[in-house]
């Protein structure tokens, strides 16, 4: 990651919200001395390997496992029929959410993609345990199978499951279905012309008069595109450890959430949350495939029990490219209508979202929302359907949704401004949210609003900062075979969520340790957000310490850190503790030293009164113990989850003890937003371009943490510069399997492929429905670092080059040789 | 086994299961880069760092430190040798994945089907096996005339760069001459095109760690502005770096501008047959081979 070279001061009037500091886990990260799961051993510990099924779809008639458990070294065999019953889940508000028939469960007797594990062998060393694995013999029988979302659309096309093709909740039904959804010849006549069939779809909303706006356009474009499936490669594959101690399950292993993902594992384990403890320090990444960890960690800890062994279990790359999750692909089609001045009066969208085989992602609606919210298009449908395929599992991925549907609109936004005769950055401005913007679809007949949007902002500083003008009006454009182009795009996503609670605690030393449930998945937000804490409560830094990842650490309830929630909702969480504590330590001061709460503050490490007696933090967290009740955590709010009780409960007698629900308001759906800009230069002679520069100015309300801040928006940015540049799964569909296992195949983005010199900003004005201000960044910049560079491929090379991306030296050069897009319009994983 | 890029893959994957396997890191006579009286010599298991960074090499080849320095990775270079990087294996992702195809000693490509997956696949001398040769340094030395030091049980061989890659027309299972017991022991390169005008080219995807889609070597010596003598190589086309001596032969005696890289490049490309993934390879030759004879012009923006 380049250094985030921002040398701008935010949040003036604080003394941490907005600074930069050094986080207590970055010297064992930096020194190879932080532990992952696969670091960890335990005494007398076994491997494990899976076997994976070689087929896209089929059932297991029989296994015959007898040579491998007769090996000297097995210890043991896990197969489907080993793993517990799924259990149903019980939400918080009481609600019972039945466990769903066609979910994944770990392991599995009818594998409905290449890759899925069947078994796993757990033996005294890998190496055993792999040869033990070729030693199985698996009857398995073929099923019909499809990697193409539309083959199995077709009339009479192979469905990917038995039962059905497609996820829809039908009206009244309490989670998502499979059912068989086909198309008509007719609808498929579309294909002839490149253009993507659009039949029946199970789900659609619409908002405004779409005829009315598309009659009144002077411009109506309608575009199909194809966006690419991705895996998630996160640097720590899903390798899990697992031992069991005095009927307890001790796991360890990478998780975006370390206090959620306990009762995922009890889920998975169809056991007591309770006797699960889940060990999670470190994280290498997460990106949404981790959000409460993987399934797969059951393998191990089943495989423990029934050897009497502590088992590891490595993922290998190849592995976890199977297993490891990946966004889902979109075959998308948008009409969009455009008044002359640009503004978009009527938008149409259709989109199909390759799900793979298991559990119903939310991309495809989520697209639409995004769309309707960064555009306010004036009238808009939105049309999906969500299609089950014999390709690896999806789950959601850095914004999931977001980027499909930003990478479908932006060039269509980009080709109308060339049309019109508009500038790129002006049309982007006419059409951007603003302030409590709104955007579809309707919820009981209204339209659903963002808490804020400062987007037209950070659009025009960024556009200024980064010579927008200038550089369009570059003169050539092309020198030899080299060409310039510019681009630049809106992006946005969902910001943060409400409701978690925050936990701290008061030592008899004067410490503050903050409780922290959130994973540590790279972005410091395990630990930045509770300086907002720190900043209420007036203590410094240095006093603080962060407790993180372990269940048996007694942690609060917290967000998942997925969606871009938790800078949002865990600084709620942070400041609603620390008015607790302020409020504790101001009734304590005043039952100690007289007179009423409100006349103490709290500030340098004490409370005390204007001219008066205080007493310092450890002389009041001494003082709480001796109180008991609520100021030692001997009671609990009423009001916190029943984690952060029993937490409280464990906690009690420890020193000062707050604990607090974030009940603060909201007005508005609490959404992101980022500017992006960027300049390449293509070699119209290989094909070959570069990122030459790239911006990213940002609006994520306060800023918390400047340089953890730059390290998402310039990585997430690359992560979406990845999907235009290069990164793609590519099929056999004759076969069902992947071709493309490899990082040399599948591409994803190196350091240099990216400028040295990658710039980001942030606008640092916060948002007003949320008492720091701050909201989250993880998912924001994604979209717009993939459009940036469709849009300045389309501005050097023409609109008439590509229909889908990445775009790569095959595109580019087969395009420009035939002089029209040549490549396949709408096949899948090409 | 030299640096064991290659090796390990095939080993880790668990498709080859050889029963010896010998480690030749330890053999110092094969390492080393050594000035002769007619050129250098280098030794095999000489790593592509120790070739980047060779001041000789650097000053008369710099056509080999070029192609060198854009293999894969700097890891990959610590580790990886001269050697093992001219007779690595082909990538295709279907046989590399243990897939029972032609070279594998089965009867089908997998990648020459309807449905097959070919984007990095060949254009040229494709027979039954359309997998490519991955080498970067292959046409470099090509284009330097190299010789290739090969032991055998018979005793030394040597042969030229050229000659020792072969296509599937000639053993559809290798990529190389080297048949088992033999050992490629040092490269020799002749100061005949020290110093000569060169010229190297790689396109791939990634700006670092990836393949060539393509690439392109040439060694000019020119006079005035024109061609005396030329070798020019080009791989990721075929089985094998393609040696083109038809476009050598036609450019000599003329002048070294666009307009005759343009006539080299069509004529590169004669017989080429694209695959269903793969036609671009076809203008990325022609361009590549263009470039080669005719330069590319530096891009000099003013803002």
């Amino acid at each position: 990651m380049p250094e985030a070279t921002n040398e701008r001061v935010y949040g003036p009037q604080y003394k941490l919200i907005g600074k930069n500091y050094v986080t207590t886990d970055l010297l064992a990260k930096v020194t190879g001395r932080s532990k992952y799961a696969e670091d960890f051993r335990a005494e007398g510990m076994l491997f494990c390997k899976l076997l994976l099924s070689p087929l896209p779809h089929a059932r297991v008639r029989h296994i015959d496992a007898r040579e491998a458990l007769a090996m000297p070294g097995v210890k043991a065999i896990l197969t489907a029929d080993d793993l517990p019953a799924p259990a149903d889940t019980l939400t918080d508000n009481g609600t019972v959410i039945k466990a769903s028939k066609w979910g994944e469960r770990g392991l599995t007797i009818e594998p409905v993609y290449q890759g899925e594990p069947i078994l796993a062998v757990a033996a005294v060393d890998e190496l055993t345990a792999a040869e033990a694995i070729e030693r199985i013999q698996i009857d398995f029988e073929p099923l019909p199978f499809v990697v193409d979302p539309l083959d199995t659309l077709r009339p009479g096309g192979p469905n990917p499951r038995t039962d059905g093709n497609i996820w829809t909740t039908p009206p009244g039904a309490t989670g998502p279905a499979v059912k068989e959804l086909k198309w008509t010849e007719a609808d498929f006549a579309e294909t002839k012309s490149g253009r993507l069939p659009m039949g029946k779809t199970p789900d659609e909303w619409s908002y405004g008069d779409l005829d009315a706006g598309f009659k009144s356009a002077a411009l109506v474009l309608d575009e199909t595109f194809v966006t690419p499936d991705v895996s998630h490669q996160t640097l720590e594959t899903r390798s899990a450890m697992a031992y069991w101690q005095n009927g307890k399950v001790y796991i360890h292993s990478g998780t975006q959430s370390t206090a959620q993902t306990r009762p995922a594992i009890a889920r998975w384990l169809n056991m007591d949350a309770e006797k699960v403890v889940f060990i999670s320090e470190y994280t290498g990444g997460g990106f949404g495939s981790k959000i409460t960890g993987g399934v797969t960690m059951i393998i191990p800890a089943l495989l423990s029990k029934k050897a009497n062994a502590p088992v590891m279990m490595r993922i290998s790359r190849e592995e976890e490219t199977f297993i490891g999750r990946a966004r889902p692909g979109f075959q998308g089609r948008m009409k969009v209508g455009f008044s002359k001045e640009g503004r978009i009066l009527a938008l149409d969208m259709f989109v199909i979202s390759d799900n793979g085989p298991y559990d119903a992602q939310g991309d495809s609606p989520t697209s639409g929302r995004m769309v309707s919210l960064l555009y306010q298009p004036q009238a808009m449908r939105w049309r999906g359907v969500t299609v089950l395929t014999n390709t690896p599992p999806r789950s959601a991925q850095s914004s999931p949704g977001g980027l499909q549907g930003i990478s479908i609109i932006e060039p269509i936004i980009a080709k109308a401004a060339r049309k019109l005769g508009l500038d790129q950055v002006a049309i982007r401005y006419i059409n951007c949210p603003e302030g409590k913007a709104q955007y579809g679809p309707l919820v009981q007949g209204q339209m659903q609003h963002a808490t804020s949007a400062f987007l037209k902002d950070a659009l025009q500083r960024g556009a200024e900062r980064f010579n927008w003008q200038g550089r369009a009006a570059r003169s050539p454009k092309r020198i030899g075979s080299k060409v310039r182009g510019v681009g630049v795009a809106l992006s946005c996503y969902v910001g943060g969520t409400v409701g978690f609670d925050g936990l701290l605690v008061i030592t008899p030393e004067g410490r503050v340790r903050f409780q922290s449930g959130i994973g540590n998945l790279g972005t410091e937000s395990v630990i930045d957000v509770h300086r907002a804490a720190a900043e209420v409560l007036g203590v410094a830094w240095e006093k603080c310490d962060v407790v993180w990842g372990d269940t048996s650490k007694h942690l609060p309830f917290t967000c998942v850190s997925g969606g871009s929630q938790t800078t949002h909702a865990m600084t709620r969480a942070a400041h609603a503790v620390a008015m607790d504590a302020r409020q504790k330590l101001q009734e304590i001061a005043a039952k100690g030293l007289g007179g009423a709460p409100e006349d103490y503050t709290v500030a340098n490490e004490r409370v005390f009164r204007k001219g008066s007696a205080g007493m310092t933090l450890a002389q009041a967290a001494r003082r709480a113990i001796e109180l008991g009740g609520k100021y030692d955590g001997h009671e609990a709010p009423a009001d916190v989850n029943k984690v952060t009780k029993a937490s409280i409960a464990s906690l009690a007698g420890q020193g000062l003890v707050a604990a607090a629900k974030d009940n603060y308001p909201r007005d508005g759906m609490t959404h992101s937003y980022v500017a992006s800009f960027a300049e390449i230069e293509v070699d119209v002679e290989t094909g070959k371009y570069y990122v030459v520069d790239f911006l990213a100015y940002a609006d994520v309300g306060t800023v918390i943490h400047p340089r953890a801040l730059g390290g998402q928006v310039l990585g997430r940015s690359i992560l979406g510069i990845g999907h235009a540049i290069g990164q793609k799964w590519v099929f056999d569909p004759h076969y069902g399997v992947m071709v493309a296992k490899r990082f040399h195949h599948n591409k994803p983005p190196t350091i240099l492929d990216v400028p040295v010199n990658m710039q980001w900003e942030a606008l640092d004005t916060p948002d007003p429905e949320t008492p720091v201000g701050a909201r989250g960044i993880g998912e924001p910049p994604v979209g717009g670092g993939c459009a940036s560079i469709l849009n300045a491929l389309s501005d050097a090379l023409g609109d008439e080059i590509f229909r889908r991306a990445p775009v790569n030296a095959d595109t580019i050069l087969t395009s420009l040789e035939a002089g029209r897009p040549v490549q396949h319009p709408l096949m899948a994983h090409i | 086994m030299a640096g064991g890029l290659d090796s390990f893959d095939w080993l880790k994957d668990r498709i080859k299961r050889p029963k010896v396997l010998v480690d030749l890191s330890g053999v110092a006579e094969l390492r080393g880069i050594r000035t002769t009286d007619g050129g250098i010599e280098i030794g095999a298991l000489t790593t592509l760092t120790e070739i980047v960074k060779h001041p000789v090499i650097r000053e008369h080849y710099g056509l080999l430190a070029e192609a060198a320095e854009l293999i894969a990775s700097p890891q990959i270079r610590n580790q990886g040798t001269i050697g093992g990087n001219v007779s690595q294996d082909t990538r295709c992702w279907y046989y590399r994945s243990g897939w029972p195809c032609y070279r594998a000693g089965g009867n089908i490509c997998y990648a020459d089907t309807p449905t097959g997956r070919n984007r990095e696949h060949a254009i040229l001398h494709a027979e039954r096996c359309v997998a490519v040769n991955p080498s970067d340094s292959a046409p470099a030395l090509i284009a330097l005339d190299a010789k290739f030091v090969i032991q055998t049980s018979k005793g030394e061989r040597i042969v030229d760069a050229e000659d020792y890659f072969i296509g599937p027309d000639i053993d559809i299972t290798r990529l190389h001459i080297l048949k088992p017991g033999d050992l490629l022991t040092a490269i020799r390169i002749p100061s005949t095109w020290a110093g000569a005008r060169f010229y190297f080219e790689k396109v791939r995807d990634r700006n670092v760690w990836d393949f060539p889609l393509m690439n392109v070597a040439s060694a000019m010596h020119v006079s005035g502005d024109t061609i005396e003598g030329i070798r020019l190589a080009v791989n990721g086309a075929a089985a094998r770096p393609l040696r083109l001596k038809a476009v050598e032969d036609a450019v000599r005696g003329k002048t070294a501008t666009p307009a005759t890289g343009e006539m080299a490049g069509k004529l590169a490309v004669q017989g080429a047959v694209p695959l269903q993934f793969n036609a671009y390879k076809i203008p990325l030759m022609r361009n590549l081979v263009k470039r080669a004879i005719g330069g590319v012009e530096e891009a000099k923006w003013t803002s």
